[in-house]
């Protein structure tokens, strides 16, 4: 249980017939999942996803009362995995996660399970993390639907067009015997909308129902020579199949127009940047009334040729609006309509960019260059509009603006949190670098890759998740300067403890890992893993040190921090395990909790006790204005967002003075830097004892007292000497 | 194909913040506020990674809902901004609002933007080693170029003065912006209804709804920094000096002469102000006005003479405006008890610093003294400045000042320094401005321990270069270049390799 509280939202799922919800895109999605009648879902956490995920993870009540079960699976392959419990019986499943990462790991998983196909519907909802504020490669999910012959839905992105996107991809799944994947994009993901709401249902047959009936379809195992079978049912029944559903329900949808001499051909995602592009150009209003027919592909795997070829009948041209590389969809019209010798032109990639996000200026132009190609005088109204709009000094004002800004906004890379534990681990790496020279750093995915970007500056490459002592192996023998690979608990027990650990000890590797064990997949939202706390987590088995693991598969030289705030013991840790003339590879589990969900769970707990009148310490640091000399070598080591400059108040300095701000956690970094790296004397720790002891208070009485005495003494004497 | 005029546009808003700013909060208040006010809603946003300090984009469309339920259809309204088309703009920092401009969602024939002036600076503009601000005075020209109609002011000092975070004021500027349909009482709504921290939240959200409404849509000039209080003893002391020196050089001066007899006594301002009389002079026969020499070396002197040892930090580290300064800003009420500790982490050169010359130079060259002292300092000491003991081992360390004089580094000091001013006024008699260039190198040399001495070494490699430069056409801005390569990297590879380019040329 990540350290948030879901309540509302599972409340929400208890919504019944013709109630109205309000809420997420991917929230909307679970509710879906349950009208639908599935009997168990699995996913892997990972933005824009995450929150279906953490939801299930925290609706045990209402998934108990419906039979379902639901499993935060190790990562995406096991999460597809389960869908076997579909691949016999009539039983309907879903895996969700993050992509094209998470099909990435689960392809292998995903090719067995599409090559016997299912019984049961089995639905993989995928959050397409692509374009602006993705986290990850630019790459498309469509890929792995064509090669493995499942079917691609990326619905309308608004909530009741989603919804039915989740019901009718069961539907679908199980008219075509094939696992079917639902494509949403990060905004789609987190769109506020409202949907009617039907009655949850409990499936039809339950896990354990079929458990006590176990059935065995070996056609369906996908071993030679079923494998060779599977391959032409896929092609001569299973695909026809879904084309005839897809028709028959009107998953696609086709919007007419006046100008019916062209249209466009577009993946459902992308309708609302369409229609406003249209809107804007005066052809469609905001109601979804269009000039221009729009042929919208909510279902962009396979495509229904029959419904193409009506849709292209007496057209001299279509534009296909198909985001991402290459272009798969317009490839495949291009085969269809050429093989029915259909002579509409095909525009697409020619008019839009081949590569990056379909924001709607992008999506403008495009239709913009269509129109004068082939409707000019539907394009010449706009051309109108814009000409008497430029004349205006709207345009000049605007350039000034864009003049003044020009060179004075600066990027805003992610960088850890205030108080992160991670810091101190690459402030100590730093350190060591300047003392025993750079190393290559192999990375791997979570936070801890926010070295790569200033202030640390710190890794060399990243292969995947779980991947840091993998992507290192290469560098494994023995060398003056031994190689780093960083991998988080998360991406440890995600598959790093077979790929990056007993890979390390079976080929006799001498790289340092560092394992930086926060508690959490702190990156995805603060998911609890094998290894958390286990009095955090009461609905799963936690508790199981990584240390305990790391040494059950062979590895003798392991250091574990349990604070790594101490930036000296970080340091010398890390220094030992690059200098130790022991054999084999070295491990320095790092540990302290992510800051972020320590924050969430302390901070309420501590307000509570200093309430009800209990001693509650706050620590906060402090950087004396007058000592600071501005240099700032303690920003270049730390980074911590709560340690920035402000106007010097020296009227003597012109260059800003460093200072801390009120959102310093007292993590200690700075304090620790200053005894480790002699750095510069201007930090203070404050403490502040709320409802402190009377003892504690005398104390501090006395002591204030003896100090007035001798500030007194100070002030003579500096009157005196003036 | 009917009328596409007749429908209303949607109502479109655009939130620039960044991670852990509440936008997402921020967000849900409009949606409450909207639906409240009969509008149906679509609002979306793009964390991923940006949840971690990095810029986040926030979108809203709101449109009448009446104006649906006549045409019989839902709206279809569009999940991300697109440049022109943006009704509301809410930046929740400075730069934040320039990035807005930069992408064109800001623009003057319909956007109404609301910013807070507050800046929350970049990891760039924070970890340089120099001066690394953008323009803030352009950013705020380019905030009332770009908007239709803008309200601007530091909403998170509202904010702060509420003791909630910023989303409640920036709330509180958009209800009383009037660019929403929607009367201030259904924006009180949205933020009663938010469950945690209400009542902060509510504080905020007047405050900055009143100052909003105060607010012309005219911009604030940004604060000028005050100059240092002077007392006027010290203004009687240069009263010679006003008739020759402009009102900033004097002022700068006073300044100084009120740091050195801070930091010593009135004797060491005394040598401060001799050592300026060669510039001041040369100042009056140059005639100009604009004192740009005597002002850098007035500045840099001042500074150099009040360096920083084990004596200043100590002195300044227990005064009482020092501690008084601490309990104010940690808000300290009723019982609450609050300790200061400091850190601190003498190496040999520090300790030796401030023993007598011969004493420290004995300490630093002999091992087994170093030793001694290095074992002192190793791992650092804290002090536990606000317990007797802590207090008094400072006080005694501050107690050592009117031995300074004698000390191994005021030696080291007072040498450099003069060795420095000869320079300037050599190179002065043949390039004023190469001077000028040269008085600035000065202030690089900053910080303790292995900075200070890193900021000293680039700065001697500039000493070196100067004198060189002369009879040079360009001489200016060739040292005005190396020493922006001698803040680019810690390293010093920037400043080595300017330095090699210039031995080749």
């Amino acid at each position: 249980m990540a350290e948030r509280s879901f309540q509302q939202e599972i409340g929400k799922l208890r919504l019944g017939e013709g109630q109205e919800f309000r809420g997420e895109g991917i929230l909307a999605v679970t509710k879906a999942l349950l009208q639908s009648g599935i009997a168990y879902a699995a996913g892997y956490q990972g933005a824009p996803i995450s929150h279906l995920v953490d939801v299930l993870n925290d609706a045990g009540d209402v998934l108990r009362e419906l039979d379902v079960h639901f499993e935060a699976s190790a990562n995406e392959a096991a999460a597809v995995a389960a869908l076997a419990a579909s691949v016999s019986y009539p039983i309907r499943g879903a895996a969700v996660f993050k992509s094209p990462v998470g099909v990435n790991v689960a392809s292998d998983a995903l090719a067995n399970l599409a090559s016997g196909g299912v019984r049961g519907g089995a639905l993989v909802i995928i959050g397409e993390d692509y374009g602006e504020g993705s986290s990850i490669m630019q790459e498309r999910s469509h890929a792995f639907a064509m090669k493995s012959q499942v079917w691609l839905l990326d619905p309308r992105p608004n909530l009741p067009s989603i919804v039915r996107a989740v019901e009718k991809g069961f539907e679908l799944s199980e008219a075509s015997n094939t696992p079917v994947m639902l494509e949403l994009r990060i905004r789609a993901c987190h769109v506020y909308g409202r949907f009617q709401t039907r009655d949850n249902r409990r499936p039809p047959r339950t896990l354990k129902q079929a458990l006590a009936q176990p059935i065995r379809d070996t056609g369906r195992i996908s071993l030679p020579p079923a494998t060779y079978l599977h391959e032409h049912e896929k092609i001569e029944r299973r695909r026809p199949a879904a084309v005839r559903f897809i028709e028959d329900e009107k998953l696609n949808e086709i919007f007419e127009g006046d100008a019916n001499d062209i249209g466009i051909v577009l993946q459902g995602g992308l309708y609302n940047t369409t229609l406003r592009a249209l809107e804007q150009l005066g052809l469609a209003d905001v109601f979804g009334k269009t000039r221009v027919p729009l042929y919208v592909l909510n279902v962009t795997y396979p495509l229904v040729e029959p419904e193409l070829l009506r849709f292209c009948a007496g057209k001299k041209a279509i534009l296909v609006v198909e985001e991402g590389q290459p272009e798969f969809i317009e490839q495949a019209i291009n085969t269809i309509l050429r093989r029915a010798q259909v002579a509409t032109s095909i525009e697409g990639k020619s008019m839009l960019p081949m590569a990056g996000e379909y924001a709607g200026s992008v999506v403008k132009a495009g239709l913009l260059k269509f129109l004068r190609a082939y409707r000019p005088e539907l394009a010449i109204k706009q051309e109108e509009a814009r000409s008497d709009d430029a004349a205006g000094t709207g345009q000049q004002k605007a350039a000034t603006a864009l003049k003044s800004v020009a060179g004075n906004v600066r990027p805003r890379p992610p960088s850890f949190c205030t108080g992160c534990p991670e810091r101190p681990i690459f402030t100590a790496i730093k350190l060591i670098e300047r003392e025993l020279g750079s190393r290559h750093v192999s990375c791997d995915i979570g936070c801890h890759l926010f070295s790569i970007l200033p202030p640390f500056n710190i890794g060399n490459t990243t292969m995947g998740y779980g991947l840091g002592g993998a992507g290192a192996s290469a560098f494994s023998g023995e060398a003056e300067r031994r190689a780093i690979a960083v991998i988080g608990d998360g991406g440890f027990w995600h598959n790093g403890l077979a790929s990056s650990v007993a890979n390390a000890v079976f080929n006799k590797s001498e790289t340092v890992t560092v394992i930086v064990d926060n508690g959490y997949t702190a990156a995805t939202g603060g998911q609890e893993v094998l290894s958390s706390a286990p009095e955090r987590d009461t609905v799963r088995t936690t508790g199981n040190p990584i240390e305990k693991a790391v040494r059950g598969v062979g590895v003798e030289w392991v250091r574990t921090l349990t604070r790594t705030y101490d930036l000296r013991r970080t340091r010398d840790a890390l220094k030992e395990a690059l200098t130790t003339s022991e054999k084999g590879p070295k491990v320095v589990i790092a540990q302290s909790e992510c800051m972020l969900n320590r924050q969430r769970r302390v901070r309420p707990q501590m307000a509570a006790l200093a309430q009800q009148g209990g001693r509650v310490v706050r620590e906060r640091f402090g950087i004396d204005p007058e000592i600071c000399t501005g240099d700032r070598s303690c920003i270049r080591l730390s980074g911590c967002p709560s340690l920035t400059i402000a106007p010097n108040p020296d009227p003597l300095r012109r260059e800003p003075v460093t200072t801390i701000t009120r959102s310093c956690v007292g993590c200690g970094l700075c304090g620790e830097l200053v005894r480790t790296e002699a750095l510069c004397p201007s930090f203070y720790r404050v403490s502040i004892v709320e409802n402190p002891s009377r003892w504690e208070r005398a104390k501090a009485r006395f002591r204030r007292a003896v100090i007035r005495r001798l500030q007194r003494r100070v002030i003579r004497r500096a009157t005196v000497s003036a | 194909m009917t009328d596409l005029a007749a429908p209303p546009r949607p109502i479109t808003i655009a939130i620039f913040a960044l991670g852990g700013e509440g936008g997402g909060v921020l967000t849900d208040w409009i949606v409450d506020t909207a639906e409240r006010g009969g509008y149906l809603v679509q609002a979306t946003s793009v964390p991923g990674v940006a949840q971690r300090t990095g810029a986040t984009i926030y979108y809203v469309e709101i449109f009448p809902r009446a104006a649906a339920e006549t045409a019989g259809c839902e709206p279809v309204l569009a999940l991300m901004p697109t440049p022109g088309q943006v009704d509301i703009v809410i930046a929740s920092e400075l730069m934040e609002a320039g990035r807005a401009i930069e992408r064109g969602f800001v623009t003057p024939d319909r956007t109404m933007l609301i910013a807070s002036t507050h800046r929350v600076y970049s990891i760039d503009e924070r970890m340089a080693l120099g001066d690394a601000r953008v323009d803030e005075t352009a950013l705020r020209e380019a905030c009332q170029a770009a908007a239709k109609q803008v309200i601007a002011f530091d909403m998170q000092a509202v904010a702060d003065g509420a003791g909630s975070q910023i989303n409640a004021a920036l709330f509180g500027a958009l209800a009383a912006s009037g660019a929403l349909p929607f009367s201030q009482e259904l924006f009180e709504r949205a933020v009663a209804a938010h469950a945690s921290a209400a009542n902060s939240n509510q504080a905020a959200f007047t405050a900055a709804s009143v100052k909003a409404m105060g607010e012309s849509a005219s911009s604030r000039r940004p604060v000028r920094r005050k100059p240092g209080r002077l007392r006027p003893s010290v203004v009687a002391r240069l009263k010679h000096l006003r008739p020759i020196l402009s009102e900033e050089s004097l002022s700068l001066i006073c300044t100084g002469v009120e740091r050195l007899t801070d930091y010593q006594d009135d004797e060491y301002a005394n040598e401060y102000l001799r050592l300026l009389l060669p510039f001041i002079g040369l100042e009056r026969e140059r005639g100009h006005g604009d004192d740009r020499l005597l002002l850098e070396v007035a500045r840099a002197t001042a500074l150099n003479m009040a360096y920083e040892d084990a004596i200043r930090v100590a002195e300044l580290k227990i005064r009482s405006e020092r501690l008084a300064r601490i309990d104010r800003e940690a808000g300290l009420r009723g019982s609450q008890v609050l300790e200061v500790t400091d850190f601190f982490h003498p190496r040999t050169e520090e300790i030796a610093d401030v023993l007598p010359a011969a004493l420290g130079s004995a300490v630093k060259n002999r091992p087994w003294a170093r030793r001694f002292c290095d074992r002192l300092g190793r791992g650092g000491r804290t002090v536990r400045t606000t317990t007797v003991l802590g207090y008094l081992s400072l006080y005694l360390v501050a107690s050592l000042k009117p031995l300074r004089r004698r000390s191994l580094r005021f030696k080291a000091e007072k040498a450099a320094l003069s060795e420095w001013i000869e320079a300037i006024l050599h190179i002065a008699a043949n390039d004023y401005e190469l001077a000028v260039e040269f008085a600035k190198c000065r202030s690089m040399i900053k910080g303790y321990g292995d900075t200070h001495a890193r900021t000293a070494a680039s700065f001697d490699v500039l000493a070196a270069a100067a004198p060189m430069l002369l009879g040079k056409p360009n001489a200016p801005s060739i040292l005005r270049q190396l020493r922006e390569a001698a803040l680019k990297d810690e390293e010093g590879s920037a400043l080595k390799n300017a330095v090699k380019a210039l031995g080749k040329g």
